[in-house]
């Protein structure tokens, strides 16, 4: 058994530079972050803030420049099944069908061919996929490559799913759908979710904590809780209390910088 | 045409207008291939007037050549040296293009792989096939004979060069263009390292790759009869040189159409294949 104190992802003074045109960039300076086992917690802030470059560090795509990113209190290494990512621009293999895409993970990782049908199918059930198992991504619509894209790390046994505005790309209605099958999954799955956006009302929605990003460099600002009660409801006052003050929250951090 | 002012939309040409009763299919397919033979039929019935019934042309009427492409196929017209040959002039040439053809998809498919994917590779090849690819095929004529003698050797080297570039720069293309994502994507569940090729680089270079092989095989088929101009006896090229030093020009015509023929047959063979490999490939579908 973990130990419960542990949290599942632990940022711990973390920096990141990147070289551009022999221009050193700061995308992120001193990180703290902890998140723990179960937790839904989003990151939001203006572009330029370093909350994909962190989300990308926890993927282990990149490695800060500082500090230590650890999982379970293991220094992350690189990118590993156990931390799958959601891309906005959804990252579909489109030379693989609908099934294939969400079997990729255990077939890869070599599991036995008959446990991988197992699976694929239990996930294309969880995100009503099974109508279009033998469709490529080409054939489908954004709404649905993202279905897919979340079938495929679930499938693959993530602990943690980290998302990069998995919905910015997507129209309002599917946009919603999709944030209500999100939680519905998570609830019931017990995954620990990293959730980048710049939408405010998309983070209350879903988080239940908020991380409020700046940029110039990127930092952590502030972090705000979110008691609401689900299934929560988008047009009651204490939510649009909630937009107001975090709106508040974003936007005076950009006046400061301004000023 | 003049510049009008009307709000009506210029797509809605009476033809596409999508309300069309739809016409029965075997009209469409007659009308599909009326348009399609008629460009063809076209310069037949020219040729056939420019040439039909005068003395001195050169050139023989298209009647004269179909006469000709008979005999050389089956016999019993001519009986000469040139009847009943061309299956085995067709099956040289055949064997020549697919076989310096495979050879070339043999070496420049691994080799644009690996120039596509390792550096060091990269490094090391890609500037000296980057200067001798502008050379053509024919230039290397000469030296092929030198190195290679007369004969089919010569004949199936200049095929395999023809064939090369094509595929080695569209493969290489290919590895290169693989969107990163993929390889994010891949890492993420658990796919890295060398698995990486198999799983990823080779079907995301899939679609260029055939573009290649097209390409290729279309070059095979147009240095084949330079090919067999190096004194080979059998061969479309071959017949094709006999015949012009024997002024028998309606048989190189013949080795014309028969060139272009196979050369089309081939080309829509590998695009059936390539349909059926990239059906996932919007661009090939």
């Amino acid at each position: 058994m973990r130990d419960t104190m542990t949290p599942i992802v632990e940022l711990k003074g973390v920096s990141k530079q990147f070289e551009l045109q022999g221009e050193r960039i700061e995308a992120v300076r001193d990180a703290n972050l902890r998140v723990r086992k179960g937790e839904f917690v989003c990151l939001i802030g203006a572009s330029g803030c370093g909350k994909s470059t962190l989300l990308r560090i926890v993927a282990g795509f990149e490695q800060p420049t500082r500090g230590e990113a650890l999982m379970w209190g293991m220094p992350i290494g690189g990118p590993a099944p156990d931390r799958g990512m959601v891309f906005q621009d959804y990252g579909l293999f489109p030379w693989l069908t609908v099934r294939r895409n969400i079997g990729f993970g255990p077939a890869a990782r070599g599991r036995p061919a008959a446990e991988v049908r197992d699976t694929v199918e239990r996930f294309m059930s969880l995100v009503g996929l099974q109508r279009f198992a033998e469709a490529y991504p080409h054939q489908l619509s954004g709404g649905m490559k993202q279905r897919v894209a979340i079938a495929r790390v679930l499938a693959n046994d993530a602990e943690l799913v980290l998302m990069d505005e998995p919905f910015g790309a997507l129209d309002a209605m599917t946009r919603e759908r999709l944030q209500d099958e999100l939680l519905e999954i998570w609830e019931r799955t017990g995954l620990s979710v990293m959730f980048v956006t710049h939408a405010i009302e998309e983070a209350i929605f879903l988080a239940d904590r908020v991380v409020i990003m700046s940029p110039g460099p990127g930092r952590i600002d502030s972090e705000m809780p979110i008691d609401l009660p689900r299934p929560r409801d988008v047009s009651a006052p204490n939510f649009n209390d909630i937009r107001r003050e975090l709106a508040h929250k974003l936007h005076s951090d950009l006046a400061r910088k301004a000023a | 045409m003049s510049t009008s002012t009307d709000t009506t939309p210029l797509v809605t040409a009476p033809d596409s207008n999508p309300e069309r009763p739809p016409a029965s299919p075997f009209l469409d397919g007659v009308r599909q291939y009326t348009i399609t033979l008629a460009f063809p039929l076209a310069v037949l019935v020219f040729w056939h007037f420019a040439t039909y019934g005068r003395k001195y042309s050169l050139i023989p009427p298209p009647s004269e050549v179909a006469w000709a492409l008979y005999d050389l196929a089956v016999g019993g017209i001519n009986d000469d040296a040139f009847s009943q040959t061309l299956h085995l002039h067709l099956v040289a040439s055949i064997s020549r293009v697919y076989g310096g053809f495979g050879l070339a998809v043999a070496v420049a498919l691994p080799l644009g792989l690996m120039i596509g994917r390792i550096p060091f590779m990269r490094q090391l090849l890609d500037p000296t096939f980057q200067v001798l690819r502008p050379i053509p095929v024919t230039a290397w004529l000469p030296l092929a004979m030198i190195l290679f003698g007369l004969g089919p050797r010569s004949a199936f080297f200049l095929v395999f060069l023809g064939a090369f570039y094509p595929v080695l720069i569209n493969t290489i293309f290919g590895v290169r263009s693989v969107d990163p994502r993929l390889f994010e994507a891949a890492s993420m569940l658990g796919c890295g390292g060398s698995a990486q090729f198999f799983r990823v680089v080779l079907p995301a270079s899939l679609p260029a790759i055939f573009t290649g092989l097209r390409l290729g095989l279309g070059f095979a088929w147009v240095v084949i009869v330079v090919g067999e101009m190096t004194g080979v006896q059998t061969g479309l090229g071959a017949i094709i040189m006999e015949a012009r030093q024997l002024s028998r020009t309606e048989i190189v015509i013949c080795g014309m159409v028969v060139i272009g023929i196979a050369g089309f047959i081939s080309d829509r063979v590998v695009m059936l294949l390539g349909r059926r490999l990239l059906r996932w490939s919007p661009g090939h579908a």
